[in-house]
């Protein structure tokens, strides 16, 4: 029921009125229920704007185990030393007491898509009209020969922000003089694809204060990645001979490790490492897969409202999502997460629904004020969200604006975090 | 035409030393103010824009302009028996936040001292204290622009304004707070329609903006504006 505003103004009031009557109302149990899974950027904003935009009429459940939501998106900074652990945390306070959401500290481990039903591992279950999912990602079983989960303490991941940030800031303050830290690369398409080299950018900034004879070594299964002439010009830059990234050509995509030996194989070469930062091949959050609604690693979803292509009760957002062309980033999630909310509110309770846009930029910061971005627009097609163009800095970019940028950064964060969190 | 004052008459009691404090040269400042320009006005007929009207600055309690919408970093401010004398008025153009921290004002700051002191002299000659006003002295004009009256005279639709809306709180915070990212709530309409345009036609720099706006029709643009001017309403 997407609706053409021309229309609309046309029609003025009459069509208002007609659209204000409850459309849908699934069980007949009172107000409309929305389930959200998962507490980060996708599910929050999600929840916060159908709470907000709907004044009541709609009953909004947030299903997130942790009491306090660490972001990824500036997480490298703390690992730089820029940002404190704290300045990354935030709560679900408001969200409960501003926006009377039903916040449950809880995992979701069932959906019974015939009942609209999900059970919760407490045991209790929780009935839906629409099902919001937006539980980020897990790794691919197998993704690096010898890690598995049961490695995440000797080999962190650190590509879900919390207790893995900090053990990995820890390592990276123990790590002898002149050590080696090692970062195996993911392959596409994975969360944040500047993500792991704003991280090394970080790391040998830190390293470089504090352990300078260190040395980096980033084995990578792709040739390209983000931003690649970017980082490069930077890490020449900065952190010159510091870094060692080695990309297929060079065997970058045969990599084997021994988290109990702290050992890294590139191509059959054995290196024995200090910290090694394993960031897996990924897939949609498993609670996706539990609904049923993935298709491989992912869940594909209509780009006009971000439902489900399996099951039009569910909508997926975020990284779990199979959606196009946009990134997995936070950006992307909260921008996808506005659309879905204005399309359960309108599906629920009638409200106006206005054609679906999107937006992404994605900061990074690669020393002390020299930031960069990378950003494109969207818009729906029947086949999938599709870039209508976009923008990158430049290399050789001013002090001056490379400041700015960074600076602008920290202005988003703080805005996407209030947007997701009130 | 610059003197030096050996006793600072115009200081206030409160702590830090203006060092004696320069009066600087209204003319040249009046050529610093277009940096404030596209924000303020000030003279005869001066309105409030994306910032207060500056006539009669000197002894003005901060936060106290008819009509204009304050962050609540002002407010604070003015809570706290903030009034605009020099000393202030160095500190705020010398860096904003440092002397209101969570001002909307969006202005880098003028690091140079002498070229606040003539600013802040240009400024002067439009408060009734001390009252030497020339008489007519020319109203500096808002924002210099060439969007055509037709587009600037759109009627926009708040409420499809508040939808679109959404994709600028990722960055914009909505209570007007500006954290290295312009804050864009309680301008006025016209302000925010030329601005967008100048993204849109790429005169105005930003690549994020360019972007943003390079979309948006100026049915769309209005619709902003017409909720951006009151997203409280
Ligand atoms: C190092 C790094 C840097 C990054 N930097 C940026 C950046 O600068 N800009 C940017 O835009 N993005 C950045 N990202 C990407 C961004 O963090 C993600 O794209 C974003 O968080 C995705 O949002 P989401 O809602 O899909 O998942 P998440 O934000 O991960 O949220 C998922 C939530 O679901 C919960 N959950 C999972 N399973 C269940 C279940 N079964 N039941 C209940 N709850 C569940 C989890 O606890 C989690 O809180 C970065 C990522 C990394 C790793």
């Amino acid at each position: 029921m997407t609706l053409n505003r021309r229309k609309f103004l046309g029609t003025g009031v009459a069509v208002g009125a007609s659209m204000s009557a409850p459309m849908v109302m699934g069980a007949a149990h009172g107000k409309p229920k929305v389930v959200v899974i998962g507490g980060g950027a996708g599910g929050a904003t999600a929840a916060r704007y159908i709470a907000k935009d709907s004044k009541g009429e709609i009953d909004v459940t947030l299903v997130e185990p942790t009491r306090r939501y660490y972001t990824c998106f500036f997480s490298n900074l703390y690992l730089g030393g820029f940002k404190q652990f704290n300045d990354i945390g935030h709560s679900y306070g408001k969200l409960a007491s501003e926006y009377g959401i039903n916040v449950v500290h809880d995992w979701a481990i069932g959906i019974d898509r015939d009942t609209n039903m999900v059970t919760l591992a407490g045991g209790s279950k929780l009935p839906y009209d629409k099902l919001i999912l937006s539980p980020g990602i897990d790794f691919v079983d197998g993704a690096v020969e010898g890690w598995d989960i049961s490695a995440q303490n000797k080999m962190p991941h650190a590509y879900k922000a919390g207790s893995q940030t900090e053990l990995l800031k820890a390592q990276l303050e123990a790590m002898p003089e002149g050590g080696t830290f090692a970062m195996v690369a993911p392959p596409n398409p994975y969360r944040c694809p500047p993500g792991p080299y704003e991280r090394i950018s970080m790391i040998a900034h830190f390293l470089k204060q504090n352990n300078p004879t260190a040395k980096i070594i980033v084995a990578d299964p792709k040739p390209k990645f983000s931003k690649m002439a970017l980082f490069q010009e930077g890490w020449g830059n900065h952190y010159d001979g510091m870094i060692d990234w080695i990309g297929p050509d060079f065997g970058g995509d045969s990599v084997s490790v021994n988290p109990d030996a702290m050992t890294v194989t590139i191509d059959g070469e054995e290196n024995k490492v200090d910290v090694c930062n394993v960031i897996p091949a990924m897939k949609a959050g498993k609670i996706a897969e539990i609904a049923g609604v993935t298709d491989g690693n992912w869940a594909p979803v209509n780009a006009a409202d971000m439902s489900s292509k399996a099951d039009p009760d569910i909508h997926v957002l975020g990284d779990a999502a199979a959606q196009g062309d946009m990134p997995k980033s936070g950006y992307a999630a909260n921008s996808q997460a506005k659309v879905c909310a204005m399309a359960v509110r309108g599906a629920l309770t009638g409200s106006k629904v206005f054609p679906a846009k999107f937006s992404n930029t994605c900061w990074s910061l690669i020393t002390t004020n020299d930031g960069i971005k990378v950003g494109a627009n969207y818009e729906a097609t029947p086949e999938k969200i599709a870039s209508t163009g976009g923008f990158i800095s430049k290399t050789g970019e001013s002090a001056e604006l490379r400041k700015a940028t960074y600076e602008e950064s920290e202005g988003w964060y703080t805005g996407i975090t209030s947007d997701m969190f009130g | 035409m610059r003197r030096v004052l050996a006793i600072a008459t115009f200081c206030i009691a409160s702590a830090g030393a203006v060092q004696a404090a320069n009066i600087g040269d209204a003319k040249a400042g009046e050529k610093h103010f277009k940096l404030c320009k596209s924000c303020h006005q000030v003279g005869p007929g001066a309105t409030n824009r994306v910032g207060p009207q500056l006539n009669g600055l000197f002894g003005r309690k901060a936060g106290s302009v008819e009509g204009f919408k304050y962050s609540k970093g002002m407010i604070r401010a003015a809570d706290g028996g903030l009034e605009w004398h020099a000393e202030q008025l160095h500190a705020y153009l010398e860096n904003p936040k440092n002397l209101v921290s969570g001002t909307r004002m969006n202005f880098r700051g003028m690091k140079d001292v002498d070229e606040r002191a003539d600013l802040i002299a240009y400024l002067r000659t439009f408060s009734d204290n001390p009252r030497d006003i020339p008489e007519a002295d020319p109203t500096a004009r808002g924002t210099d622009h060439d969007v055509d009256p037709a587009i600037l005279a759109i009627q926009g639709d708040p409420e499809y304004g508040q939808y679109l809306s959404s994709e600028c709180v990722t960055c914009h915070q909505i209570d007007g707070d500006d954290d290295g990212i312009p804050s864009i709530t309680f301008w006025p309409e016209e302000d925010f329609v030329v601005a967008l345009h100048a993204y849109k036609s790429k005169k105005r720099a930003h690549p994020v903006m360019q972007m943003i706006a390079g979309r948006l029709s100026d049915d769309e643009i209005a619709s902003l504006a017409a909720y951006f001017k009151d997203p409280e309403q």
